[in-house]
């Protein structure tokens, strides 16, 4: 069963690029006092044209689907490995497992779907 | 495995909060999973709340003055915290869990020098960014706005 | 580290239970004549002495070689014949049996768990059963620095102080423990084995290291310094490279040659047949 032995090696990598990414987002969000990074219409990062611009950047657009992905990968596995540590039967373990799956992928669905729509949208701005 | 039959006297959870005298590093392992589980309970929400953004300017700005309130809003500095955290302590694991930093094995001579001690300089430097980065962070959320 | 003010009364707390007896176990409490250099074991011995023949434990060198004696002492797997009294700062001794293993009786636990993880990652020297096994001509070759590779955790004494300081132990069963992965490392780094591909079955799976996220308590509490967080972060290494195909193969190691063309010196005689 190569599973955790793989699924590990990916946790890793995956907590490395989320440093980068949600490192980026977290200075573009919260540090926007002190550094102003990407907020071409000034004022606070979570102010509607700031919204609008990133969502029509195709660097953001990718990158937030990128950190969605890992993000959810890594938080989900990490979910999985502290479920597991429980002790549950492993019939249990395959419906955690699958439940995990499902709901990650819907929730990469979901954010998908809105960072394609708000980019594809030209009307926003 | 045989599961023996005598008393039952597994720590259970109690096991990774406490449950005896434990050394630093015991603790940061379980901060690391406490700010593991808190990220990923504000990550579910935070990717449905910002679905708003794909129906325009009205619904973004309704669902922001949702979580505008001064409650929200240290919850989110709680989260940049734990992301501090737990993203500064993460890299220093990375290193370590690929045996980067926790020496060579060597002739074990008395009194001991383990992994964790050869950890000790970065895991002070772990702690040292880290609050350096919620400090900054604390500052930019509630004093330069 | 001399201690001027000598108490002359010590308490043990000793956690008690007797199968059939007890439904759960109680505390119990036991006073002890403290005498200068007295270990948690020597007090263990002193009550079952003076005051409670019924008290039962593991122990048998006393000298922290044999790795009977581990126990809960004031909150920190230790071996009891290792701990002094006068170094735990406090005149009431808690002695409790090693958390993560079921309890037989007072501070006896039931090892078996950890012995059947031990056995699963088959702790020996695996190599191909051929003539040489067999019929052993010679020594296999191994530098130095091949040894200084394994010799740290090769001396571990089994005493289930890592296992009972692991969180991942205190609540899965399933993971391997401290002391199995280092075992298991221990004889894949050892140049004379070819095991690894026969131990990736098991240790890519949920017996592997992966549950372990270097809390360190197991080097903490180890009183033979194997350091067995060091082994199993290193045998992470090894298993990542073996995903992506880095890892290095070495050859298992063999027999030595006998030296060509040299004469004995005269006056020193030859040896004697083989009895093998």
């Amino acid at each position: 069963m190569m599973r955790d032995q793989k699924l590990w090696t990916w946790h890793l990598a995956a907590g490395v690029i989320i440093l980068l990414l949600l490192g980026l987002h977290m200075a573009i969000m919260h540090l926007d006092a002190l550094l102003g990074i990407f907020i071409p219409a000034g004022g606070h990062s979570i102010d509607w044209g700031n919204v609008a611009a990133r969502s029509q950047s195709l660097f953001f657009g990718v990158t937030y689907v990128l950190l969605l992905g890992t993000a959810l990968f890594h938080g989900f596995y990490g979910l999985r490995n502290i479920l597991f540590e429980l002790n549950p039967a492993p019939p249990l373990q395959r419906s955690l497992s699958w439940v995990l799956i499902v709901v990650g992928l819907g929730l990469f669905v979901l954010g998908t779907w809105a960072a394609w729509t708000s980019f594809q949208n030209t009307n926003l701005v | 495995m045989l599961e023996a039959n005598g008393h039952p006297n597994r720590l259970g959870i109690l096991g990774w909060l406490a449950g005896g005298r434990w050394g630093p590093d015991r603790y940061l392992y379980t901060l690391h999973r406490v700010t593991g589980l808190g990220l990923l309970f504000y990550f579910v929400l935070h990717i449905v709340l910002t679905t708003s953004r794909a129906f325009g300017q009205a619904a973004w700005e309704q669902s922001m003055a949702w979580v505008s309130g001064p409650l929200f809003v240290f919850g989110e500095y709680l989260v940049f915290a734990a992301f501090a955290f737990h993203a500064v302590n993460g890299l220093r694991l990375v290193f370590a869990e690929l045996g980067f930093g926790i020496g060579k094995p060597i002739e074990p001579v008395y009194p001991y020098q383990t992994a964790l001690d050869i950890q000790r300089p970065w895991m002070v430097l772990t702690l040292i960014v880290a609050a350096t980065l919620m400090v900054v962070g604390a500052l930019d959320f509630f004093v330069w706005q | 580290m001399s201690d001027t003010r000598i108490p002359d009364k010590i308490i043990f707390r000793i956690r008690r239970y007797a199968p059939g007896r007890d439904g759960n176990p109680t505390w119990g409490e036991y006073p002890v004549a403290y005498e200068s250099g007295m270990t948690v074991l020597d007090g263990l011995w002193q009550i079952k002495e003076r005051v409670d023949p019924t008290l039962a434990w593991r122990a048998s060198c006393r000298m922290g070689i044999c790795g009977s004696c581990g126990m809960f002492i004031n909150g920190r797997p230790q071996l009891g014949c290792n701990t002094q009294i006068s170094e735990l700062g406090s005149t009431v001794v808690t002695v409790a049996p090693l958390p993560n293993f079921p309890i037989i009786r007072d501070l006896v636990p039931d090892l078996r768990s950890m012995f059947d993880a031990h056995t699963a990652l088959s702790p020996y020297i695996v190599r191909e059963q051929d003539e040489e096994q067999v019929r052993p001509t010679a020594e296999y070759y191994q530098s130095a620095k091949e040894m200084e590779r394994y010799l740290q955790f090769s001396y571990c004494i089994k005493c289930a102080c890592c296992v009972a300081a692991c969180p991942t132990c205190a609540t899965d069963p399933r993971y391997s423990g401290p002391m199995a992965l280092t075992q298991a490392h221990r004889y894949n780094t050892d140049t004379r084995d070819d095991g690894f591909e026969n131990r990736l079955e098991t240790l890519s799976g949920e017996a592997g290291p992966w549950r372990c996220h270097f809390a360190g308590e197991c080097s903490r509490v180890c009183p033979k310094g194997v350091d067995p967080g060091k082994a199993i972060q290193l045998m992470k290494r090894e298993m990542v490279l073996d995903l992506v195909g880095l890892r290095k193969q070495t050859t298992p190691a063999t027999p030595v040659e006998k030296p060509e063309g040299i004469e004995r010196r005269p006056g020193i005689p030859a040896a004697p047949p083989p009895t093998v």
